[in-house]
């Protein structure tokens, strides 16, 4: 659990009013403490207002009517119904579906391999971490170059925007993998498997009844950087000339420029993600709450 | 091979260094996923590079880059990669610290981890609405002449996603410095100043070097914001693979695009190996 509780928060009581001096006394002098707090709030103010006001602006813009400075919620009804080719309803649609194919792919293939490294394949480990962290350092315009050729050969099976994920498993590999072996740092992995073991438990048994249920708060966090990035990503879908929500913007923004449902568009996919990794983030400190 | 002669050496008990007989199976469906989707691209980029249109094998490909707009694109790439990359690393790391300085299970510490999760991925398109709408000809804010300047402009607008990127990698590396270090400051009389700059400072270093490594080549692949708002001018490399890869006109070299990103590759592995040797050296230090 040392991971969870960084000694780092220790050192400063905490905006919400959780002194956590109370738990450690004599960490900071007050003096320190109150420049620290100074500093953070400082800090908050500037960093909140300069990634809230490009937010509030582009919902102001949305929000904008016929005539400047009038409002109309015309853009974010447009939504629903804006001409194509293709309609945005069904990139909106495509990228869901993206986003869940690519979590459930990522999941089944990374969370066993990792757990199964962890429990018989230790020296594998580090190949494991080189391949995963790769695609933050390889470009994804370089993979994308690459990946031309094998999309050729996939789209004489399927043509469908959706077949996109299996780039995207990749490009959300080194998120996925951060936050999965901060979890299963956080597991004594090997006890718990030998006790499970021991008791007759076969290897799928200890890996989804016993490690799994043990990283709840890892898997959510790996699922919502991958819906995220998902959600978010161009580059690939446009150089592959897959229509996504983003590429039917980008190309929308091309044909009519400032149209209203770009920015209402743009906003609610962007508080769409906000919320749920929020939600979730919350969901997974009850999950770790309720464990005995 | 280095950890077998590790586990030898630490004189341990069998079970850590054995590699039992079929535990590798487990991991082939992995090394297969990665080894088609994330290795073969990879192989095939370098491969195509030095393929001749009819077959053969060519350095014209390479040769055929120096041309002067595609080194101006290498130029603005790496401009525009080392002005957001070390802006946003700074700021991010300001912002990490003040996140980390708070409760760990605190309303600020979710509300800023979720927002960098999903701000840290729109570098595309939205990044360009949102800021034509801020300061943009008809913004909200004010009506900047420099928004979609290049490089500076651009790479102020791009600190938006790489500010909460950094936040995102550089956050574990602020949360393990220990309290410890601190107090030892303290009770030897150190003050703040003394604390950072000859503890805390040092000690974060080679994993902030890193980080602002990632932003780097984070950088380089995110192109859409200029693609969004400029077509006429080739700014940056992905412009030029983008151009070679979905262009209508058929262009006369097919292998173009893999010289590109070959040039790319090689940014990359240079700024990969500074990477490497730095985790390295962090790790000798918090391990």
């Amino acid at each position: 659990m040392a991971g969870l509780n960084p000694p780092l928060a220790d050192l400063a009581a905490d905006l919400t009013g959780r002194p956590a001096a109370a738990r450690r006394p004599g960490g900071l002098r007050a003096a320190q403490r109150r420049r620290l707090n100074l500093f953070r709030y400082v800090a908050f103010t500037i960093f909140g207002l300069f990634f809230l006001l490009p937010l509030l602006a582009m919902v102001r813009f949305s929000l904008e009517g016929a005539k400047p400075g009038s409002w109309s919620v015309a853009a974010w009804t447009q939504i629903a119904s804006y001409p194509g080719p293709p309609p945005l309803l069904s990139s909106i649609e495509i990228t869901l579906e993206l986003a869940v194919i690519t979590s459930v792919v990522m999941l089944v293939l990374v969370v066993p391999t990792m757990i199964w490294i962890r429990l018989r394949a230790r020296w594998f480990s580090k190949v494991m971490e080189f391949i995963c962290l790769l695609p933050l350092t390889i470009p994804a315009i370089v993979l994308v170059v690459g990946l031309a050729p094998i999309y050729n050969r996939i789209e004489r099976v399927n043509v469908s925007a959706l077949m996109l994920f299996f780039a995207y498993v990749i490009l959300a590999l080194p998120y996925t993998y951060r936050a999965l072996a901060a979890g299963l740092n956080a597991v004594d992995a090997t006890t718990l498997s030998e006790a499970a073991r021991s008791l007759g438990a076969r290897w799928g048994t200890v890996m989804l009844r016993i490690i799994v249920p043990n990283m709840w708060q890892a898997i959510l966090n790996a699922l919502l950087l991958t819906v995220a990035l998902v959600l978010g990503e161009f580059t690939v879908a446009y150089l592959l000339t897959y229509v996504t929500l983003q590429v039917n913007l980008f190309e929308i923004s091309r044909n009519a420029e400032n149209a209203g449902v770009l920015f209402s568009a743009s906003a609610a996919t962007l508080l769409f993600a906000f919320i749920l990794l929020l939600i979730l983030s919350y969901a997974g400190r009850r999950l770790r709450r309720g464990r005995p | 091979m280095t950890t077998a002669t590790a586990t030898q050496a630490g004189a341990q008990p069998v079970r850590a260094g054995r590699r039992p007989p079929l535990a590798w199976i487990g991991t082939l469906p992995f090394l297969a996923y990665t080894g088609i989707f994330l290795l073969l691209p990879t192989g095939i980029v370098i491969w195509n590079a030095f393929k001749g249109t009819s077959g053969g094998w060519t350095l014209s490909n390479i040769t055929a880059l120096n041309t002067a707009p595609v080194r101006s694109a290498f130029k603005g790439s790496l401009e525009l990669c080392v002005i957001s990359s070390v802006i946003g690393a700074i700021l991010g790391a300001i912002l990490a610290y003040a996140v980390a300085s708070g409760n760990p299970d605190g309303m600020i510490r979710r509300l800023y981890l979720a927002g960098s999760g999903v701000l840290a991925q729109f570098g595309g398109v939205t990044l360009a609405f949102a800021f034509l709408a801020t300061i943009g000809p008809a913004g909200l804010l004010l009506h900047a002449s420099w928004y979609s300047s290049f490089p500076w402009g651009i790479g102020l607008i791009y600190c938006y996603f790489q500010i909460p990127l950094m936040v995102l990698v550089f956050l574990p590396a602020i949360d393990g410095l220990k309290i410890q270090w601190r107090e030892a400051a303290e009770n030897l009389g150190g003050s703040t100043w003394h604390y950072w700059r000859y503890v805390g400072g040092p000690l974060l270093m080679p994993a902030f070097t890193g980080a602002a490594l990632l932003l780097f080549a984070n950088a380089l692949s995110a192109f859409a914001t200029i693609e969004a708002w400029e077509n006429q001018i080739n700014y940056v490399v992905p412009q030029s693979i983008s151009g070679s890869l979905i262009s209508e006109v058929g262009l006369a070299n097919v292998h173009q695009g893999d010289a590109l990103a070959l040039g790319l590759i090689v940014v990359v592995v240079i700024v990969m190996t500074g990477y490497f040797l730095l985790q390295r050296r962090a790790a000798r230090w918090q391990g």
